[in-house]
């Protein structure tokens, strides 16, 4: 069976808009001067930066190694000095700020030297994993997960399906498009390899029908290989990882579980071509391609930008309009956050840096009742009741919005798309899941200062407990060392007449004083015996 | 970066408002009233005017005493919509106060006192239609005879006004000149002595159609294939109560076609295609997941068949549907759809 696709009656159909990014090819971005890098850009532990303020360092060489399993290293985009390791915004919806190393580009963008996987069509499995490891290879269609770790799940897992997801049905971000148009050659390699690892029974690239272009390119380019491509109806959010493997392969990812549990991996287009140029050239991830457009920019189109670029000086780069500039959006327009500010670096999983004009997004009207339509249920991919969410949401019936589901919201934004009251519906989730989370971490950390108290308790009627026992120890010690002395048992009644006539002699003699006492003050100290 | 707006995705709505909804649905009904105009002359129109205007003017004064600004709430046109929806129930000639009445309780009591729009538990329409039913029965169950019956005679557009403003035509005459029983009241008074045959010799009755209701009937149909087609409702209520309704009707008149109407008779007269695709439907106080609408449907198709056939109501959609009302929270505790990933099947996947 070739034509996998299923229909789905879910999603939103939002304007597309690609076409005004897509006319250009990829263009290089200019090496900015001063490279921002955090030193997390993935998701996981942060990586720890192995540089020192000062050092001169060229172009992809480490300059954080990853820490932990979940991590990735992060390599100098280009040649220049560090000039500080500090704290640093990030691009984050607060406006989070996190260490950063920053480096002061010298303009050569000299080259450490490159290391290609030697002969990788002969490595093993484990050594081919180790460099992509090694060369920070990252999920770059949006969630930055650690490539290495996913398929490191996934070559331990019963693979059938290795999809790679070209959906890219986010309106305006034609970055994905673009490279599969251009590179198409490379995004089969990257597949090649992948599927080395894996060993899928089937590898499959995923396109939305709305990119002919890259359509006709990996045809072209994939005849002959062993790699189908899937052209699915475009429709908003076939591109979201559980959604497009429901669409081609008909499973659903268990709740809490991962695609391998259903015998599925799935990787973005860009992340395929990242692995072949870091086994194949030897090239760390250190670019990648972003889309630029809004008709706030003068010049739109794709480029492939260093990351830790200054947002801003690419913003200039492309023509940004300011008078204009209505907003400045990472991602696309139904997933991406507004930015808090233009000094934030373009990072591993920055796709698409949208600047709107006045008046091209929505401009939130005023919040009517919800009228229980249903509108958003039809639209929601994970098959919630948004509307009764919201109403959960509303009241703060928190336990009611788990029950119905509420972690299974991928904030995609199709319901809030719909919503005929201008609702903001995924404003409502993210705050109750906020709320849940906090209130699950205050009960942890009660849980923990009530265990905390319990063990200290019974420490310390533990300690009282030894102490105790020591005393008496000690006392029948005393005792027996006592009676030891004595000479014995059979000694004791020689000197037991003795002794009690002493106990007399003492006794008689208290008595008598104390009633010459008693006559002289009355009772007053008389207790003196 | 001062002059860059920051706001929660999504930054893309497909939009239009409440209140777009709410006039596609009220254009939805202009086939049905004008059969209802054609046939039982231009009383209705007096009635759905009356209706809205009460509507509008007890919503703005509710949600001023509830202190809150009037304009929002009156802009999303739901006042309106229902105004219309019980203007189209009220028989054409009955008295303006009755529309009063009606509203007051729609909007004021069903609807503002539960918190308004999307908060009202019952059909704030039915509501005031019940009230009505039960407080002036004889108000409310003269209806005009249909156009086309032998006998009928209709009221002109000045006569109805007076009739309706005054109880009286220029001439006297009063609202029994105009009035007939009508073919669910025949079927009701009669089903249990005489047979099918004779009770369709009734004028009301042409060909196992009953006059005029058949053509309403079907003109409501279209307005709701419109609303479906336009997915401004789910097919999932109003297919669930048409169907349960032929299907009981199919049963029973099998059995004994004397004693129980034809499925023709059930599905072509009275309220039910009003009723299936505007009043089941309303979002608001109706079961909120695809199943929960289906089993809602179902319960009132039922209702509305015990009703018709052993209630002492010749027409019976207002309880139905407001007794499903009542189900539909515990409706929807049973009804929450498979989330996915939940219970998923680990299904082959070519």
């Amino acid at each position: 069976m070739n034509m996998i696709a299923r229909a789905f009656g879910w999603g939103v159909h939002p304007p597309e808009n690609k076409s005004q990014s897509t006319a250009a090819p990829i263009q290089q971005a200019p090496v900015p001067s001063r490279l921002i890098l955090p030193v997390q850009q993935h998701i996981g532990a942060p990586a720890e930066a192995v540089v020192e303020v000062g050092q001169r360092v060229r172009k992809g060489e480490v300059i954080a190694e990853a820490s932990g399993f979940v991590s990735a290293p992060v390599h100098a985009p280009s040649s220049g000095t560090v000039t500080a390791i500090c704290e640093h915004a990030v691009p984050h919806p607060s406006g989070l700020a996190e260490t950063c190393i920053l480096i002061e580009t010298d303009g050569l963008d000299e080259w450490a030297e490159r290391k290609p996987l030697a002969d990788h069509a002969t490595q093993s499995p484990v050594a081919l994993l180790e460099h992509i490891r090694g060369c920070g290879v990252a999920g770059l269609g949006g969630a930055g997960f650690p490539t290495a770790v996913k398929l490191g799940s996934g070559a331990r897992s019963n693979i059938e399906f290795l999809l790679l997801n070209g959906v890219e049905c986010e309106p305006y971000i034609t970055a994905d498009d673009r490279l599969m148009a251009e590179r198409a050659r490379a995004v089969l390699d990257g597949a090649g390899l992948l599927a080395r690892l894996v060993r899928p029974k089937r590898t499959l690239v995923v396109i939305e029908d709305n990119k002919p272009d890259a359509i006709r390119a990996l045809r072209a380019a994939a005849d002959g290989a062993n790699v189908e491509i899937v052209v699915i109806p475009t429709k908003y959010p076939s591109g979201g990882e559980k959604q497009t493997i429901q669409i081609v392969t008909g499973r659903e990812v268990p709740h809490g579980g991962i695609p391998a549990d259903i015998g599925v991996i799935c990787l973005n287009v860009g992340t395929a071509v990242a692995v072949r140029d870091a086994v194949i050239d030897g090239t760390p991830l250190i670019s990648r391609i972003v889309t630029l457009t809004g008709n706030a920019l003068g010049r739109r189109g794709n480029f492939e930008v260093l990351l830790g670029t200054p947002i801003g000086e690419l913003l200039r780069h492309c023509a940004l309009e300011d008078d204009r500039l209505d907003r400045l959006i990472m991602g696309g327009p139904m997933m991406g956050f507004t930015l808090p500010s233009r000094d934030l670096p373009v990072v591993k999983t920055t796709n698409c840096i949208l600047a709107s004009a006045v008046g091209e997004l929505r401009t939130p009207g005023p919040e009517q009742p919800c009228i229980r339509c249903g509108l958003c249920a039809d639209a929601c991919p994970a098959r919630l009741l948004p509307q009764q969410l919201y109403w959960y949401a509303r009241a703060s019936e928190f336990e009611r919005a788990e029950k119905h589901h509420l972690f299974d919201c991928i904030e995609c934004g199709a319901c809030a798309y719909v919503c005929p009251s201008n609702i903001p519906l995924v404003q409502y989730y993210r705050y109750a899941k906020g709320e849940i989370r906090h209130a699950e971490q205050e009960r942890i950390k009660a849980e923990r200062s009530r265990e905390r108290f319990e063990s200290r308790k019974e420490r310390l009627a533990r300690e009282e407990a030894e102490k105790e026992a020591r005393r008496k120890e000690r006392r029948e010690a005393a005792k027996r060392k006592a009676q030891e002395k004595s000479g014995g048992d059979d000694a004791a009644p020689a000197l037991a007449p003795e002794i009690a006539a002493a106990v007399e002699r003492v006794r008689q003699k208290k008595a008598a004083r104390q009633r010459d006492d008693e006559s002289d003050t009355g009772n007053a100290d008389g207790s003196g015996s | 970066m001062s002059n860059a707006v920051h706001v929660s995705s999504p930054h893309l709505a497909a939009g239009g408002g409440a209140q777009r909804v709410m006039l596609q649905v009220a254009a939805a009904t202009l086939p049905g009233l004008l059969a209802l105009l054609w046939f039982f002359g231009p009383g209705t129109l007096f009635q759905v005017l009356l209706c809205m205007f009460f509507g509008v003017l007890i919503e703005a004064l509710c949600v001023l005493a509830r202190g809150r600004p009037p304009l929002p709430a009156l802009r999303d046109c739901s006042a309106l919509l229902s105004g219309l929806l019980l203007g189209l129930s009220i028989p054409p000639l009955a008295p303006w106060w009755i529309s009063a009445v009606g509203m007051l309780f729609a909007i004021g009591i069903a609807k503002q006192l539960y918190g308004g729009l999307g908060a009202n538990l019952f059909n704030p329409a039915m509501v005031g239609y019940v009230v009505l039913l039960i407080s002036f029965p004889v108000e409310m169950t003269q209806w005009s005879a249909p156009a086309g019956v032998a006998g009928a005679s209709q009221a002109g557009f000045a006569d109805a006004m007076q009739l309706v403003f005054t109880g009286a035509t220029a001439a006297g005459d009063g609202i029994d000149g105009y009035t007939m029983a009508t073919a669910l009241d025949v079927v009701r008074a009669n089903r249990l002595t005489l047979t099918e045959q004779e009770l369709l010799a009734f004028p009301q009755f042409d060909d196992g159609i009953a006059t005029g209701w058949f053509t309403v009937n079907l003109a409501f149909l279209a307005g709701g294939i419109f609303l479906l087609w336009r997915r401004l409702t789910s097919w999932h209520a109003p297919v669930a109560m048409l169907g349960t309704i032929a299907v009981l009707a199919f049963l029973f008149h099998a059995n004994d076609p004397d004693r129980f109407a034809s499925p023709l008779i059930h599905l072509f007269s009275g309220a039910t295609m009003f009723g299936a695709f505007f009043i089941a439907t309303d979002p608001v106080s109706c079961a909120t997941s695809a199943r929960g609408r289906l089993y809602f449907g179902i319960g009132v198709g039922c209702l509305l068949f015990v009703i018709r056939t052993w209630g002492s109501y010749p027409d019976a959609v207002a309880f139905a549907v407001l007794l499903m009302n009542l189900a539909a929270p515990l409706l929807d505790q049973y009804t929450i759809p498979r989330a996915y990933g939940h219970g998923a099947k680990r299904s082959s996947g070519s």
